[in-house]
């Protein structure tokens, strides 16, 4: 092992890898490398022979990588998540913010920890920046259905605009239901019978 | 009201369907837990979720609570399999061009006969054939290195096993990474639907009752939460009969086919339930009653003989002591925690914890705990029987 710590990020979004790949920096001299595309995974990453492979607990490929590491030994080196087993806090905080680590060779915990806090905070980033889209794009979605359900309304029975919106709030409040719900019904309703 | 939450982490495929029924019909709610589902990506990270807790238990691949107890894989945290989540359900399939080759020197795709399938894919591949599994650790390998090495191909050592996961499987058949798979429900006929592959073979051709998923907890969770874990057992388990009406199929497959489940149309969803499989793009229809099995013949009976099967094919392969193999593996399915959760209930529960694997080539009626019991034909297709060691 060369006395340069080796890291593969395998990560596709560019500007997260690069973002990634920053932090790192920041905890060490580290060489880096990013795998965007998964099919080369397993030829890349034996090609590397990194120290520490960082992938997003969400990326199926992760199954690859563990397969990886058992064709380098299985019993003489049982691949573990992290190399000191009994900083369960560490291993916790990292699954929890979404890293998978995967340590191909022995390594000093010591020289772990640093990257990890590091990945760990940069995903954790993420994660909520990634929420924050879906439930921006939720909310615009449901605005759209709301829209067709007023306009629904307002053709079917001559209301005006707040006199729809009107109704299909008082009608969610009645069933224990969001707007958006009533109105999703409403439009799948018109689609049935049209 | 809402019962105790317990989280449970799954992984997109029909056979989590115990679990999601047990969720939506109400099963678990009648039992006082409320289960949150956790969908996973991949095997090893849901596997790690349950290892540091963010999961209570989960969907699992029987061979792996195994695996880890012989000290293969994962991080040598104990787990635990509170019970089976089903019997057989996967599926071998090829890419069009290695169908076509067999179709060619007439192989009639029959989906029967574990023997014919074998003798004609192993006379249409060379040796650059390559296999897809979704894990190192799983029934699919097992069953192919079986399967394979009986046909008089050494497996894993003549072909090139790759591990892809479930929901990536058909992209990696249609890139040309793979020329076959073994894969679990939805994903074979999803292929077919895709024009990708042909099937070949259910996995239940190679063994009739073949242990496919669990419900795997730490160990230590197990023991220090006697009562959510029996909960988990019975309402998991009254899922699992309700499931075993064919009635109730139309309703599980709407709702396995969810967004938030499995997210495929509920019509590829419900071949494997009612096991009425299309093999091609041509439509072509095989009928495999008991494609996968979540009741009949105590199908999620933790028989510590499943167990030492695994035990005993993992520690040959590994270079690992046979018998030490097969007691660590037997030691990890707890049909103690079984028993004393369905004692009191209507399963009819084994007499014994353990048996011959492969002895029954027809139901047969055993002597239960209390009355009788059918068990399922259980027999492998070149008529093998395991005795574990213990019975």
């Amino acid at each position: 092992m060369s006395e340069l710590l080796s890291i593969v990020v395998v990560e596709s979004d560019r500007d997260r890898a690069l973002q990634i790949v920053d932090s790192l920096r920041k905890a060490g001299e580290i060489e880096i490398y990013v795998i965007g595309t998964t099919t080369s995974l397993s030829r890349e990453v034996q090609k590397r022979q990194p120290d520490v492979v960082l992938i997003d607990i969400e990326n199926p490929s992760r199954d690859t990588l563990e397969e990886l590491a058992l064709a380098s030994g299985p019993l003489e080196r049982p691949v573990a998540m992290f190399v000191d087993q009994s900083d369960d806090g560490l291993s916790a905080a990292a699954i929890e913010a979404g890293v998978s680590a995967y340590v191909v060779d022995g390594l000093q915990p010591g020289r772990l920890k640093p990257i990890l806090d590091a990945a760990i905070a940069r995903f954790k980033m993420f994660e909520r920046m990634r929420k924050e889209l879906a439930a921006t794009k939720q909310a615009l979605e449901e605005r759209k259905v709301i829209d067709r359900a007023k306009g629904m309304l307002m053709k079917a029975k001559g209301l005006s605009e707040n006199e729809a919106y009107d109704i299909l709030r008082k009608t969610a409040m009645g069933q224990n239901k969001r707007v958006a719900d009533v109105a999703d019904a409403l439009v799948t309703a018109a689609g049935l019978l049209s | 009201m809402k019962g105790a939450p317990l989280k449970i982490g799954f992984i997109p495929l029909v056979d989590a369907a115990p679990l999601i029924i047990a969720r939506e019909l109400g099963f678990a709610e009648e039992e006082g837990i409320d289960l949150e589902l956790k969908r996973s990506a991949s095997w090893s990270a849901l596997r790690d979720l349950l290892y540091v807790g963010q999961v209570d238990a989960a969907h699992m691949l029987a061979p792996v609570p195994v695996a880890g107890a012989l000290g293969l894989g994962g991080a040598g945290v104990p787990l635990s399999v509170i019970s089976v989540l089903s019997i057989n359900g996967n599926v071998i399939g090829l890419g069009q061009e290695l169908a076509y080759e067999l179709r060619n020197k007439g192989h009639n795709f029959s989906f029967l006969n574990a023997k014919e399938a074998g003798k004609a894919l192993i006379g249409s591949i060379n040796d650059e054939f390559r296999i897809g599994v979704p894990f190192p650790f799983s029934m699919h390998a097992e069953l192919i290195y079986y399967w394979l090495s009986e046909m008089g191909l050494p497996a894993p050592l003549g072909v090139s096993v790759r591990t892809i996961p479930p929901s990536v499987m058909v992209d990696a058949l249609k890139a040309g990474e793979i020329d076959a798979f073994c894969v679990g429900e939805p994903w074979g006929s999803l292929s077919v639907e895709n024009n990708v592959g042909t099937l070949l073979l259910p996995t239940c051709a190679i063994w009739k009752s073949a242990p496919e998923k669990v419900l795997a907890t730490r160990t230590a969770w197990a023991e220090s939460e006697p009562v959510l874990r029996d909960r988990l057992i019975r309402a998991v388990w009254r899922a699992a009969r309700w499931l075993s009406d064919p009635s109730a199929h139309s309703l599980a497959t709407e709702v396995l086919s969810r967004n938030e489940y499995l997210n495929v149309p509920a019509e590829l969803i419900g071949r494997a339930l009612s096991g009425n499989m299309v093999i091609s793009a041509k439509g072509e229809e095989r009928k495999i009653p008991g494609f996968v099995r979540f009741y009949e013949g105590a199908a999620t009976f933790p028989w510590k003989s499943q167990a030492e099967w695994i035990g005993d094919r993992l520690a040959s392969r590994n270079g690992l002591d046979r018998a030490k193999g097969r007691e660590a593996a037997a030691r990890t399915f707890r049909s103690d925690f079984y028993r004393a959760a369905l004692g009191g209930t209507s399963a009819v529960l084994p007499g014994a914890s353990s048996k011959l694997e492969g002895a029954l080539s027809q139901p047969a009626v055993v002597t239960a705990a209390q009355g009788q019991l059918e068990l399922e034909a259980d027999s492998f297709f070149d008529g093998q029987i395991f005795e574990p060691s213990r019975t």
